[in-house]
């Protein structure tokens, strides 16, 4: 099952270092309880943790994509504004997985899948078990998904303040963290579903 | 696409001081008790994003927290506002200030999003079992068949993977139950659409068939790959349970945690007749065994269906991941039930054949091996070919696919204590060709391969495979010329486009130079090594190639990885064999910018732990040590390993170390060590001095004084030489090439060394202790000290010389 969803912003591989890596939204699914350590928690320092949790997964993605792209010979190609309604060919955006060790930064061993689309990363962190030809084809679907709906493409658009759009899709397509697999029919009916209760 | 904007938005929300933040809870609280409709909306986006964009807690007002918990429970609210609801409560969880619970829910909708926020608390206060409870009381209470039980599955399946002890025996006994209509008994019609519109006729059309994903009509029950143009709930409940089907096996099977065995099961798994399921032994099967056998129904379906060309892209994708999860609850199911194995076979002997034909079908592979690895030995299978196209033949066709060869490497990694001693020596030969994994994706992949490289060292291929790590870089340079020149023009190039190289293009096609490409691009180890040194001018100009210097930054790492497992197997032979290479190839690299310095830092380091380890090293590489230290020029082109050489000379030759070393020997070395420090530091006539860092020369100097402690007629030799350099620094010829403080530091070396030759014996002592002196011990122990024994012999000799008349 997946662990956490995250959309956060990508920079360009060659730019002078400024600005910080931003976790435009995050979604936990559940928290690792930690049974075995006796001292008590406050919740505070428990929300902290998690929150560093995913920026640190966050940073790790940014610099494995700016890695690829730098290996890949187009810095700079992806990251250009598309002003016009085109869809994305997302299965040409760069994408990779890697792995986190255990205790770094998650208690348990995961893995992190994740999607580069103009300046915005998508990643999903993984148990270890999980199918993970699956969790590609999620991703990107969230992805297409969440682009086109939200409409990000066109400048002046933004997911800061429609965070509802993000968790209306999550709970359709991913709900509680669940991978599903979804044939192509089901895929149009869940979208229609989600088109008719949220309005553009 | 991050905008100014943006940026200024986060900052805003984050830089919200607390008086506006109440302020602005107390129009939320008030929006929330009036009026649900847009401006609440708004209103909640911002207050969400207010939450979310700090990792600091925000407080918010009480009033406000018990409004956003009441929404989630109101009966008619627009879905928008109750998931907005939500998602604050969990941003803002683990709190202690949530009075949530599950009972005031009246839908599974509003249950799914209580259970979000409830499962974020950390199971604090026991929150996960409380759910879960909450979850089965409504699915015993309904029907097979009731309405939006779709909601409640993912819940189950997350609160299964948080917390697997908190399901008794009889929840798991009715979730099997519910599982197994859901997956076999699905309708197989499609479902109507949910309102006709105005403009429907009165006789509603019959709803058709489902279909297969190449539109033939279905030929059997209900799977995710079966397709129409609306879905009923039980089907929508099919592809739910098939997604948490092999976690739910994995958690409720015989082995899970947490969960009873029932007795009557362990009968049928001692059992030996394999080849009889239960089913005909005429047994009433239990929950379990019947899950566990319509899911191999399931899994046969599925594996029959991926054989179909699909009609839409989406649905070839999910058939090739279906294929994957079906070879993985294959796996699981003959894992929990041995009977089940001589079935899955024949299932899977058609896909063998199948697989590597289309491209993108070799993911399945992985999971084939996998079962095979598990259960080959119980089905006497001669999986041979498959490990062999598993190591041989993906990694060098499709290495450059990153989530190929992570998940190759991956399988290698984590199967390693079941590979056995054959397989492990399959994987072992196949090095190089796990390397080209590595040398195209370097940075996800090098962590994984420090944790591979291990398994992977043997003694018989430690020399090999020291050679390709050196030349890991040249290996991708090699590889993107591979592509290029193998590759279509239509084809997206998966080379760097932005890197234009026809020479190296064209010495990759000359024929005088394919044997050495063969040997770089070879797929097994070959016993032999080859020399590319005629190779790394020719690829020169990619070696400004970005994926180059990453993987050239990575090596160093895997030489430490390399090094730390070596040195446990090998024996006298394969070091000096290493040590050698080592020194060799410190001059012989391929020119990465900054990759020689971090090597030659690595290998400098591992000169030295090798001769700890076997300190007659020094002694049995003479005749290639002599030869290093007799020119100039090594000092020029590596410098720090020439020093450790020097350093690794004075410290090792000698007899404590190894008793066949000769006084010839000894003499040997310090006249070639003083002719050099003489070329670099006297100046002469008719040459300038040639550059020489000052740690050579200092480290030159306490090599010959050491020498010298050892054969002791060498002593008025070096004290001459090293009075010499008291004029270091001091004239034009050699003010030119020193700086003042490192000749001042070199002046002053030279003055202690002089001194301490002074008195011979001392000089032994200090510069050449024995093995106990080097212990701690031998400072400390009373009987021992030396600070001690000093110092009470001298208080006797000046008691003594009291005692004397005059």
């Amino acid at each position: 099952m997946v662990h956490a969803f995250l959309i956060h912003t990508l920079r360009t591989p060659n730019a002078e270092a400024t600005g910080f890596c931003r976790v435009l939204y995050s979604c936990v699914f559940g928290a690792e309880k930690s049974p075995d350590d006796p001292r008590p928690h406050g919740a505070e320092r428990d929300r902290l943790l998690r929150k560093e949790q995913i920026l640190a997964v966050a940073r790790q993605v940014e610099s494995m994509c700016q890695l690829q792209q730098l290996a890949s010979g187009r810095p700079s190609l992806d990251l250009q504004t598309q002003i016009c309604d085109e869809p994305v060919p997302l299965h040409e955006s760069p994408h990779g997985v890697f792995g986190l060790a255990a205790g770094d930064p998650f208690r348990e061993p995961h893995t992190v899948v994740w999607l580069g689309v103009l300046s915005l990363g998508f990643a999903l962190v993984l148990d270890a078990h999980d199918n993970l030809l699956l969790a590609e084809s999620t991703l990107r679907l969230l992805a297409r998904l969440l682009l086109d709906h939200l409409r990000l493409l066109t400048p002046g658009s933004s997911l800061l303040l429609r965070a509802d759009h993000v968790e209306g899709v999550l709970s359709r397509f991913l709900p509680h963290g669940q991978l599903l697999f979804l044939n192509d029919q089901f895929v149009q009916a869940l979208e229609k579903e989600f088109s008719a209760s949220w309005p553009r | 696409m991050f905008s100014a904007g943006e940026e200024s938005l986060l900052h805003q929300a984050r830089e919200i001081q607390d008086e506006e933040l109440q302020r602005f809870c107390s129009r939320v609280s008030k929006l929330l008790q009036e009026d649900l409709g847009p401006a609440t909306v708004d209103a909640l986006q911002r207050l969400f994003l207010i939450i979310s964009a700090t990792k600091y807690v925000r407080r918010l007002e009480k009033t406000c927290v018990d409004l956003l918990q009441a929404t989630l429970s109101l009966p008619t609210c627009s879905e928008q506002v109750q998931v907005l609801c939500a998602a604050i409560l969990r941003e803002m969880s683990p709190s202690d200030s949530l009075t949530l619970s599950c009972d005031h829910t009246q839908t599974p909708h509003q249950l799914s999003l209580v259970a979000s926020v409830l499962l974020a608390q950390g199971d604090r206060r026991e929150e996960v079992r409380r759910v879960s409870q909450h979850v089965f009381t409504v699915l015993e209470s309904r029907q097979p068949e009731g309405p939006n039980l779709r909601p409640l599955l993912p819940v189950l399946s997350r609160v299964m993977g948080l917390a697997p002890g908190t399901l008794q025996e009889d929840q798991a006994t009715l979730l099997s139950k519910r599982l197994v209509d859901w997956l076999r008994y699905a309708r197989v019609q499609q479902g109507v659409p949910h309102s006709g519109g105005f403009f429907s006729t009165p006789r509603a059309r019959q709803p058709g068939p489902i279909t297969e994903v190449d539109g033939a009509v279905a030929s059997d029950f209900f799977t995710v790959l079966s397709t129409g143009q609306h879905f009923t709930e039980d089907q929508w409940l099919n592809v739910q349970a098939f997604s948490m089907l092999q976690a739910w096996l994995l958690l409720s099977g015989p082995k899970g945690p947490g969960l009873p065995d029932a007795e009557d099961k362990s009968e049928l798994e001692g059992s030996t007749l394999s080849v009889l399921s239960a089913a005909s032994a005429g047994r009433q099967l239990l929950p379990q065994e019947r899950l566990r056998e319509v899911a191999f129904q399931y899994c046969k379906r599925l594996i029959e269906q991926s054989n179909r060309r699909a009609l839409r892209k989406g649905d070839s994708d999910l058939q090739k991941a279906c294929l994957v999860e079906a070879v993985r609850v294959l796996d699981v199911l003959c894992r929990q039930d041995p009977s089940f194995l001589y079935r899955s076979l024949s299932c899977l002997k058609a896909l063998r054949g199948q697989l590597g034909q289309d491209p993108g079908s070799e993911r399945a592979l992985l999971p084939l091996a996998q079962f095979f690895l598990n259960h080959g030995a119980a089905a006497a299978v001669d999986s041979e070919a498959i490990y062999q196209h598993l190591f041989t033949r993906l990694p060098s066709e499709r290495f450059y696919s990153p989530m190929l060869a992570f998940e190759v490497t991956r399988f290698c990694r984590n199967n390693l204590p079941l590979f056995d001693p054959q397989l492990l020596g399959l994987l072992k030969l196949s090095f190089p060709n796990l390397f080209k994994l590595l040398a195209w994706n370097s940075p996800p992949l090098t962590a994984e391969f420090v944790a591979l490289l291990p398994a992977l060292v043997d003694a018989s291929t430690a020399v090999e495979m020291l050679h390709s790590l050196l030349d890991l870089p040249c290996l991708t340079a090699a590889l993107d010329l591979h592509l290029r020149s193998s590759q279509t023009p239509s084809e997206r190039p998966l080379w760097d486009p932005s890197l234009r190289t026809p020479g190296s293009l064209e010495a990759f096609r000359d024929p005088q130079l394919q044997p050495l490409f063969h040997y770089l691009l070879r797929t097994k180890a070959s016993g032999s090594t080859e020399r590319l040194v005629p190779l790394y001018q020719l690829l020169q100009p990619m070696a400004g190639c970005a994926r180059v210097a990453q993987c050239a930054q990575a090596v160093p790492t895997l030489l430490q990885a390399f090094f730390s497992t070596v040195t446990q197997v090998a024996d006298g032979a394969l070091t000096n064999q290493l040590a050698l290479l080592v020194l060799e190839r410190s001059d012989a690299l391929y020119h990465v910018p900054q990759y020689q310095a971090h090597v030659h830092r690595v290998l400098s380091s591992q000169f030295l732990a090798l001769c700890k380890q076997k300190p007659s090293l020094v002694l049995e590489l003479a005749r290639e040590l002599l030869e290093l230290v007799g020119s100039v020029s090594n000092i020029q082109s590596r410098a720090g390993m020439f020093t450790c050489v020097v350093w690794a000379i004075g410290e090792y030759l000698s007899v404590t170390c190894d008793r066949r070393c000769t006084v010839e020997l000894i003499n040997k070395f310090f006249e070639a060590l003083e002719a050099l420090l003489f070329e670099v530091t006297q100046s002469r006539p008719s040459a300038d001095l040639p550059w020489c860092p000052p740690q050579v020369v200092t480290v030159l100097m306490t090599t010959l004084t050491k020498l010298a402690s050892r054969s002791q007629d060498l002593i008025p030799r070096v004290s001459l030489f090293l009075s010499k350099m008291r004029t270091l620094g001091q004239n034009p010829a050699t003010s030119s090439v020193y700086r003042e403080e490192d000749a001042e530091a070199i002046r002053t070396r030279a003055t202690e060394l002089r001194a301490l030759l002074r008195m011979p014996s001392v000089a032994q002592f200090v510069l050449s202790p024995s093995a106990e002196v080097c212990q701690p011990r031998y400072h400390r122990d009373t009987n021992t000290a030396l600070p001690l024994a000093l110092r009470t012999v001298s208080r006797l000799v000046e008691r003594e010389a009291g005692l004397l008349p005059g």
